[in-house]
């Protein structure tokens, strides 16, 4: 029945008026008018202020804020002015919000994953092509010229060129050259060599002062690239040219020196004989990570092992935060327990949850040292015996469930402590009049009461402890390492920091399009493993009928 | 079997459990706490109890000025409790959405939150970056190293994992509550803050401290946005501060580790009652 009502509140509002009285009826409306100006009001002020924002995105080019934005402001506006959609102004802000922040990372990670971006292509095409094209060369014939500096109070200098044929040009770095400076007012008189005896706020060089800052005058640049100038010799400044150009219509840079022709391969300048240019950038490479990931890493590598382990460890990560935090709560939410001491037991047991986790893994790592490490001290003392939880297998992945143990407990302890106080008392009183056992009534009615209302806490778990990068990375940085693998692997690894190692540690820098290309993978198999246990579970029925 | 040996037996199981749960739970803590007053300042010498115990790794964390441990300690506090704040609001909306509205998209939108939930991250820093990046071109309070865009990130995450946690717990509010004031002449944003909102409260202190935790130890996004010594959080600074020596500055990491949990604590064990009755009322139906 509330199918229909729960379509809004104005039909139900307009349905019930039968029965009610004018006034009844007007004083809402009355209501609603201060409602609709206000409501206007706001969206007036988020559309000026979407446009402003939109407006400086769209004039630099940044064309994803843009459309975002746009996105957003549209949908907003849609929702707000649209009656049928009003569910959907609930839901605004924390959309929005996901849309920039949840969903476009996603999409990116997928585009990258689509690319060979890595360390090396850190540039777009855009960038590569303008600091190529920034190169120059010396020609051969090039025009040469005599030069003469002048050096300002601050240590700047500009020079003055004469060429061959009589051309008379000024320089400064980064300015570009002025032809015929003999008219710029600042230009003192020339002496006869039609060199100016000043220039306005600069000294000029003598030829030994010349020869003491040659090293330095060398080194500059005058002119704006691509046209520059460079003093060669004490005598000699040879104007340097402009080496590359981009043909916007062939796609590709031509080299005008050699007349070679570079076509963009891959992300990198290339020409016919193979030669290629540098710096490189990112393009789009099709499904070549995915390939590299199924024929080469997955079949070579350890790859199966890891993904068994991961599955091995989100499922006993689950299973023993779980079994412990229920054994905590059923006993402890036993009537023979005083419930003052109830509560300050809870305290101390909730503990581990309220401390950041970065620091209770290094603080197990510490006390784990197998030569240091409290532990393996007491351990020593006690059995003779000192576990090496850094160097076998075995107990790497114990000492790693142990820490996680510590770590997820609580929070188990306080859900199902929680969901164990609203299983109503009458059935588990009901079964006992008919002689069920203790452990009867437990494992038959508790239990399974239990896991309808925590199954999908213990499903976002699996979840999260699939991707549980940070209490395998802190701990033994997947150590220790597994022999003869093609790239360093560790046999604590999960799929995540398998795929962290692949991507940053593999000895060529970040390879984001590869690691883009594992993550959408893990993704995949995680979205099914997920989906699968919610239709187990039951809960998108359980969706579609709680109202 | 007699009653009163039956509850012998259980008392004697329940002693014994809780002893051994309860060492579990403290060592690593006790240990810290050793490790704090030691100042020997070494994971190799360390004994649990110090020969000579003193504050003077808590002096030292405190006065050192290059690394401004209270500061960082505000810094965190606030970005948290803004955070959380904001995430409650946020996610109270949508839930109320969820559970009190029957529309297009329902099921689905409730389907990819879910979905979005167990996407590896890991590589989103790099878009994130990026989109702070851009925005900071504009907005600078809301750009990199700002506290603004640590924020804005963290907020992105509100319409999550919590939404259905809080649309469970709306759920089980009789839909008659709101619906009779909606019939009376209320608007349902009237309805949502006068009649739910005050029912759910517990769930909504729940919420927020979960937030709360969890943008307070985040060392990740923090770490990529924030730049400068005087903005971070205390996660990143201590973080910062620690890494790699953490076996030669042990007692000044432990000294750290303890009054950054202090916060947390205090929070944690004052809405203690509160956040339990929320977890209980959130798993009752109807």
């Amino acid at each position: 029945m509330s199918q229909k009502r729960g379509l809004g509140g104005k039909p139900s509002f307009f349905f019930s008026l039968g029965a009610r009285s004018i006034k009844r009826l007007l004083a809402p409306l009355s209501d609603a008018l201060p409602r609709i100006v206000f409501r206007l009001t706001c969206l007036a002020i988020l559309d000026g202020f979407a446009l402003w924002f939109f407006w400086k995105t769209v004039i630099d080019g940044i064309w994803f804020l843009a459309a975002a934005i746009a996105i957003i402001t549209l949908g907003i506006n849609v929702i707000f002015l649209r009656e049928d959609l009003h569910p959907f102004r609930w839901l605004a802000p924390g959309l929005a919000l996901m849309l920039l922040m949840v969903i476009y990372p996603i999409a990116y990670t997928i585009y990258t994953a689509f690319t060979n971006y890595s360390d090396t292509n850190l540039l777009t095409k855009q960038q590569a092509i303008s600091a190529i094209e920034k190169e120059v060369y010396l020609p051969e014939g090039g025009i040469s010229y005599k030069w003469t500096a002048f050096r300002s109070s601050e240590g700047k200098f500009i020079i003055w060129l004469i060429s061959e044929d009589g051309q008379m040009l000024l320089a400064k770095p980064e300015e570009p050259i002025q032809h015929s400076p003999q008219n710029n007012p600042d230009v003192g008189t020339l002496d006869q060599e039609n060199i100016p005896l000043t220039i306005k706020g600069y000294q000029r060089l003598s030829r030994i002062e010349s020869v003491r800052y040659l090293q330095e005058l060398s080194d500059i640049e005058f002119g704006l690239p691509p046209d520059t100038i460079t003093i060669r010799s004490l005598d000699v400044a040879a104007q340097y040219e402009r080496r590359y150009h981009f043909d916007r219509l062939k796609d590709a840079i031509i080299d005008l020196e050699t007349g070679e022709t570079y076509r963009a391969v891959e992300g990198t300048f290339t020409s016919s004989s193979g030669i290629t240019l540098s710096p490189s950038f990112h393009a789009p490479i099709g499904w070549r990570n995915f390939y590299r990931l199924f024929a080469g890493v997955a079949i070579q590598g350890p790859l199966f092992r890891v993904f068994i382990w991961t599955i091995e460890f989100a499922f006993l990560a689950v299973f023993t935060t779980f079994a412990f935090g229920l054994l905590l709560a059923v006993l402890f939410n036993d009537p023979v327990i005083h419930p003052s001491y109830r509560k300050a037991i809870r305290s101390i047991l909730l503990l581990p949850y309220v401390i950041p986790f970065y620091l209770s893994i290094l603080t197990w790592r510490g006390m784990m040292n197998p030569h240091v490490g409290i532990i393996n001290k007491i351990l020593e003392s006690l059995i003779k015996f000192s576990p090496p939880w850094l160097s076998d297998p075995g107990w790497a992945k114990a000492g790693i469930l142990l820490i996680n143990l510590w770590l997820g407990f609580p929070y188990m302890l306080l859900i199902t402590t929680g969901a164990l106080q609203a299983i109503p008392s009458e059935i588990n009183d009901a079964a006992e009049i008919d002689g069920a056992s203790e452990w009867q009534r437990f494992w038959y009615i508790t239990l399974p009461l239990l896991l309808i209302s925590v199954g999908p806490l213990l499903i976002f778990s699996f979840a999260f402890n699939f991707n549980n990068f940070n209490v395998i990375y802190l701990f033994n940085s997947g150590g220790p390492p597994m022999p003869n693998t093609p790239s360093p692997v560790g046999h604590t690894d999960i799929l995540i920091s398998y795929s962290f190692r692949l991507a940053f540690e593999g000895g060529r820098g970040g390879d984001y399009g590869f690691a883009s290309a594992i993550t959408i993978i893990i993704f995949i198999v995680l979205a099914i493993i997920t989906l699968f246990q919610f239709r187990y579970a039951r809960i998108w029925e359980e969706l579609s009928e709680n109202v | 079997m007699s009653r009163t040996r039956q509850r012998k037996i259980k008392l004697s199981i329940i002693t014994v459990v809780g002893i051994i749960a309860i060492i579990y739970a403290l060592f690593p803590v006790v240990w810290i706490l050793s490790a704090s007053l030691d100042p020997s300042n070494s994971l190799a010498t360390q004994r649990f109890i110090p020969s000579n115990a003193s504050l003077k790794n808590f002096v030292e964390i405190l006065s050192d000025p290059v690394n401004p441990y209270l500061h960082w300690m505000l810094n965190s506090l606030k970005i948290s409790s803004i955070t959380s704040i904001l995430t409650v609001f946020i996610t109270s909306l949508g839930a109320y959405a969820f559970s009190r509205f029957r529309f297009r998209g329902r099921r689905s939108l409730l389907g990819t939150i879910l979905l979005v939930q167990v996407f590896p991250n890991m590589l989103a820093v790099v878009a994130l970056f990026l989109i702070i990046q851009q925005i900071g071109h504009y907005i600078p309070s809301m750009g990199l190293n700002s506290h603004g865009g640590l924020i804005l990130v963290y907020l992105g995450g509100s319409l999550g994992g919590n939404v259905w946690l809080m649309k469970g717990f709306f759920d089980s509010i009789p839909r008659d509550l709101d619906e009779a004031a909606v019939i009376d002449g209320a608007s349902h944003w009237q309805a949502f803050r006068y009649v739910i909102l005050p029912l759910v409260q517990p769930m909504l202190v729940v919420i927020g401290i979960l937030t709360f935790i969890g943008t307070y130890g985040d060392v990740i996004l923090a770490r990529v946005l924030l730049k400068s010594a005087e903005q971070y959080t205390l996660a990143i600074g201590l973080w910062m501060y620690i890494q790699g020596w953490y076996t030669v500055k042990w007692g000044l990491f432990a000294a750290g580790a303890l009054m950054g949990a202090i916060p947390v604590l205090i929070l944690f064990y004052l809405l203690q009652d509160l956040i339990v009755s929320g977890l209980i009322q959130g798993a009752v139906k109807g």
